[in-house]
């Protein structure tokens, strides 16, 4: 049998999840260590004897085993998960117990535990964040790193930090108490939209980097799904959210992986699949009486899928749930997407004025694309020499390469004096309204 | 024909992550696809415990071992066939452990 791309990975979150449920939070890196061991032992054996039928089930056997190893071992002098209390310490009642936290059924509880144990309001989001990929998701403090571009030490750190925090919780987080959960599962969301943000929107030039983020994103909101208290109308929204924007990913960068903005996507590369898939969550997403900023973006996501181009687009759509996210989440970054989709709907200059009439505009003194918007919409209007101005100062910005290349090709057009606005239409995908990139906050 | 012993030696990646071990696995799992296909293991042999306990000397006296460093342990054998040394050295070569900075020691089983 062949295992799936990213199969150890994936194995390794919910091994890990499970056996910290029996070690103890605190015995975390025990936990990972086991796991680890699990998977030499099956580099060591599968390429000689053959792969198992079944190498999950494989692997939790290998894991299983080792871990009753290790709890008779140090039984007399490590304390595991205060929840089994004592029952570890007894032969009549080891093996029953392990068995039932590592059965198939117990998983994606464990990894829900492991999910919003992530979350604890005492982590700030990025070491949030940065947990759920190492714990849940089996990156390494490398790959991390890579994928948020950062550097190695800040984002070991932050991890160490982050599980420090967590053993000092003391208790994995209890899925069993109503209460608790729906009091993190705001949290939890949010962890997770980061998570796909950081993909979609974050700084990794690698394309198949930010396809991993945003897979693993969806991946687990379909666990939160799963669990009766998980699957609110909120869950359902973001999944939407999640689900109508990764469709749009096939088409998000050309054969050269430059940043293709959204007005100027191929849509016949859209994934067709999850278009539907996200219109099926959005439609669950409108029940109850809350409506999220979640609701508001898959929404506008929904608008974009359902054209077939720019032109097609209901901008007056679009510009009326701005104004609801305006309502509900104002942001400087919200009133500079609504100015950009007025732009669309009533010309260049209107958009141009909508930005200038930003409220708290120097809140976005170091966003890129507030200068980049005003170089757009200058474009549009025929100053190119005004646009060029602007696009410098987005250049200076400019957050990584993939921006900055986008931005070196605006200003080449800008000097190229090409009045043909049509032409060169390069708008950015509107960054999502209610997030901060998770790198940029502060640990 | 002769057999040989090669003998796995050094670690094959604990502290990798499990992306880098997965891709590990593929190439292990490929090349002994490819001694497979050739026609020459004789016995794909297995992996070794990292702990044991080494006996030695005249009072048998018994050590918690091996001894080796970590990179220099023996953790796993296959037995081959092949002509002659030469060629069972070029078979070894392939192996993805020089990877990760481990060897193999290709031993002639000795024919008495």
């Amino acid at each position: 049998m062949d295992i799936n791309d990213h199969f150890f990975r994936r194995e390794a979150g919910r091994l890990v999840s499970a056996l910290t449920r029996i070690f103890g939070v605190h015995n975390l890196a025990l936990a990972e260590d086991v796991v680890q061991d699990a998977f030499c032992r099956a580099l060591e054996t599968w390429p000689m004897r053959g792969m198992p039928d079944n190498p999950s089930a494989w692997l939790m056997a290998t894991a299983r085993n080792r871990a009753l190893d290790v709890l008779r071992r140090q039984r007399t002098a490590t304390t595991f998960a205060p929840e089994l209390g004592r029952l570890l310490d007894s032969e009549w009642t080891l093996t029953p117990v392990v068995d039932d936290i590592l059965s198939a059924d117990a998983l994606q509880d464990s990894m829900l535990r492991m999910m919003f144990s992530c979350c604890h309001p005492r982590l700030s989001e990025p070491a949030q964040v940065a947990l759920i990929l190492n714990i849940l998701c089996g990156f390494s403090i490398d790959e991390i790193a890579r994928a948020c571009m950062s550097g190695h030490a800040a984002i070991e750190k932050r991890i160490q930090r982050g599980k420090i925090a967590l053993a000092e919780s003391k208790h994995l987080f209890d899925t069993a108490l109503p209460a608790d959960f729906t009091d993190r599962l705001p949290a939890v969301q949010r962890g997770l939209y980061l998570l796909f943000n950081e993909g979609y929107h974050g700084a990794s030039p690698e394309t198949s980097v930010r396809l991993e983020l945003c897979h693993e994103a969806i991946r687990l909101v379909a666990i939160l799904l799963q669990h009766p208290l998980g699957k609110t109308p909120t869950t359902y929204a973001l999944a939407a959210l999640m689900s109508l924007t990764a469709a749009r990913l096939p088409a998000r960068t050309d054969s050269d992986g430059n940043l293709v903005p959204l007005y100027d996507q191929d849509r016949s590369h859209w994934d067709r699949t999850r278009v539907s898939e996200g219109l099926r969550l959005l439609e669950l997403s409108a029940t109850g009486t809350e409506l999220t900023a979640y609701h508001l973006e898959a929404a506008m996501a929904s608008v974009h899928a359902m054209a077939r181009d720019t032109k097609d687009t209901d901008w007056s759509a679009i510009i009326e749930l701005y104004d609801q996210l305006m309502g509900l989440n104002p942001s400087p970054i919200v009133a500079l997407n609504r100015a950009i989709a007025i732009a669309q709907r009533d010309g260049p200059e209107r958009g141009i004025a909508e930005i200038q009439a930003i409220a708290d505009a120097d809140r976005l003194a170091a966003y890129p694309f507030y200068p980049a918007a005003l170089g757009e919409l200058e474009f549009r209007c025929g100053n190119q020499a005004r646009a060029h101005e602007h696009f410098e100062v987005a250049l200076v910005r400019a957050r990584n390469p993939m921006e900055r290349h986008f931005f070196e090709r605006r200003l080449a057009a800008c000097r190229a004096n090409n009045s043909q606005p049509a032409q060169v239409s390069a708008f950015w995908e509107p960054q999502f309204a209610s997030a901060q990139a998770p790198d940029g906050a502060e640990d | 024909m002769s057999e040989f012993l090669f003998l796995y030696r050094g670690s094959l990646g604990y502290t990798k992550s499990p992306e880098q071990m997965q891709k590990s696995m593929q190439k292990w799992v490929a090349w002994f696809k490819d001694l497979g296909e050739k026609g020459v293991i004789k016995n794909p042999g297995n992996p070794l415990e990292r702990s044991g306990k080494v006996v030695r000397g005249h009072n048998k006296d018994v050590h918690d071992g091996p001894f080796a460093e970590t990179k220099d342990l023996i953790n796993g054998y296959t037995l081959v066939d092949a002509a002659t040394l030469d060629q069972a050295v070029e078979l070894s070569k392939g192996c993805p452990i020089f990877e990760d900075g481990g060897a193999v020691e290709v031993r002639p089983i000795a024919k008495l």
